[in-house]
């Protein structure tokens, strides 16, 4: 068998253009499911907000396997009549108390400004 | 001015920073004295069932399972490869102090001629250099898990002994004490912010072990049949910390295993126990 240049560059050259059409467009589907979540989503989805970690949702009957080392989520409009200032304090609990055990979830990048926009309005309706 | 006045100063300026860091008597003190505030029905004895000391029914099935480990069949095989003599004719009995018994409470120790921390898995890594052996991988479960599996065994009902008697040794204690407190990773966690701070609350379900009394029980056996070195329990956590830690076996762990296990001093230790 003689030695001759791959003939087969084309076809590499269009399996690397699929993968990278491939690559990009899971991407771009991770980006819509991010963008489609619900805050509530968010919340509870163990790789993103996981509040349930450690906060209890008593209005919410699916929140299972809560943890117990921040205060229920729960009456926020009444106790955050300010709701910048919860903003505030999920973007960067540390800032409030900086022993606090809470992620910085907005300053650490955690989750997105459009992520906290949605948790927090989710969790302002409890 | 005088060289001995200056001599002088040197050695007020190293007593010094060891009465600064008053030591770590009082750091154990500090934290046993605060979970027994925390936990008053809590024995200091029963920090060593970890999380199982918090709740009742998890430690009767704990009880009931450590009657007849699923994992017997991989004690054996540590005991085999414990005993199994190196190519040279010598044992790990020839090359441990003591020949491996009662010795594993006194580790980590810190080394001043070599000026480091050896961990107890040094040692048995030293034995196997010292007979013309292979190193074992400090994160291996098929090895270095299972041969310590059985050696550790051999201390069972001794006390936790971790010594720290030098500056050099204090210097490597409080590497470990920073280590322990320092906030790492994506979620700005340290490990007292679970296991102090939080500690005996729920994390989604599981519920958080104090730090004292975490390290008499290595390696472990969770769930199934694969041996888990203290060390790789690090990694573990290291995880939870979206941080990405220092391989087991590199100074940075050995001087947290060296600060965390002078915590249990005291304690007895028992070692391959399950986990969930
Ligand atoms: C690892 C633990 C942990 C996680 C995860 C966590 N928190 Fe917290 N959170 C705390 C603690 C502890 C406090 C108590 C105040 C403090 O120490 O800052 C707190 C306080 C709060 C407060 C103030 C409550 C009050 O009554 O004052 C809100 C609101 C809150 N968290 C929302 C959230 C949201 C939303 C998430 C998820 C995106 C979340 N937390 C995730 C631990 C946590
Ligand atoms: C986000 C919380 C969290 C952080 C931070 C954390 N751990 Fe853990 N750790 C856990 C959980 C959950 C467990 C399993 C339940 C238990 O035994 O406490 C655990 C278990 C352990 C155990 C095993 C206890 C046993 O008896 O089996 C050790 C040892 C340990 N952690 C040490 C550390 C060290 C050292 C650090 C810091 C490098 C650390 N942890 C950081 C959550 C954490």
């Amino acid at each position: 068998m003689s030695l001759r240049p791959c003939p087969c560059t084309r076809l590499v050259a269009g399996v690397l253009t699929m993968l990278f059409v491939a690559a990009a467009w899971a991407q771009d589907s991770r980006k819509v499911e991010e963008q489609r979540a619900t805050g509530k989503e968010i919340a509870y989805d163990r790789s993103r907000g996981n509040c349930l970690a450690c906060h209890a949702f008593p209005t919410q009957p699916d929140a299972v396997q809560t943890g117990n080392s921040g205060a229920p989520i729960i009456a926020m409009r009444a106790r955050f009549p300010d709701k910048a200032l919860l903003r505030a304090l999920v973007w960067d609990a540390t800032a409030f108390n900086p022993d606090s055990m809470m992620p910085p979830f907005g300053r650490h990048r955690v989750l997105s400004e459009e992520e906290i926009d949605k948790v927090v309005d989710f969790i302002y309706g409890l | 001015m005088t060289k001995a006045w200056l001599r002088g100063l040197g050695i007020a300026l190293m007593a010094g920073s060891v009465i600064a860091h008053a030591g770590p008597r009082e750091e154990r003190t500090k934290l046993v004295d605060y979970f027994a505030r925390k936990f008053p029905d809590l024995r200091h004895a029963d920090h060593v069932y970890g999380a199982l000391a918090f709740d009742p029914d998890a430690r009767d099935q704990y009880d009931a399972i450590m009657e007849y480990p699923p994992f017997t069949a991989e004690l054996e095989k540590a005991k085999l490869l414990f005993e199994t003599p190196f190519r040279n004719g010598k044992t790990y009995a020839d090359c441990l102090p003591n020949g491996g018994r009662m010795i594993a409470g006194n580790y980590p120790l810190f080394d001043e001629a070599r000026g480091r921390v050896v961990t107890f898995e040094d040692l048995i890594n030293q034995c196997r250099a010292d007979n013309g052996e292979e190193p074992y991988a400090y994160d291996d479960p098929g090895t270095m898990g299972l041969v310590t599996a059985h050696a550790r065994s051999l201390s069972d009902g001794m006390k936790v002994d971790v010594k720290v008697e030098s500056p050099a040794a204090l210097r490597a204690f409080e590497a470990g004490k920073r280590e322990f407190y320092q906030r790492m990773g994506q979620l700005n966690f340290s490990c007292a912010s679970c296991h102090v701070a939080a500690a005996g609350n729920r994390l989604r379900s599981e519920v958080l072990s104090t730090a004292t009394g975490q390290a008499v029980h290595w390696p472990v056996f969770r769930g199934g049949d694969q041996p888990m070195t203290l060390q790789m329990r690090y990694t573990d956590c290291y995880r939870y910390m979206r941080h990405v830690s220092d391989r087991p076996g590199s100074e940075r762990l050995n001087n947290l295993e060296y600060f965390h296990t002078y915590l249990s001093n005291g304690l007895e230790m028992k070692a391959s126990v399950f986990r969930k």
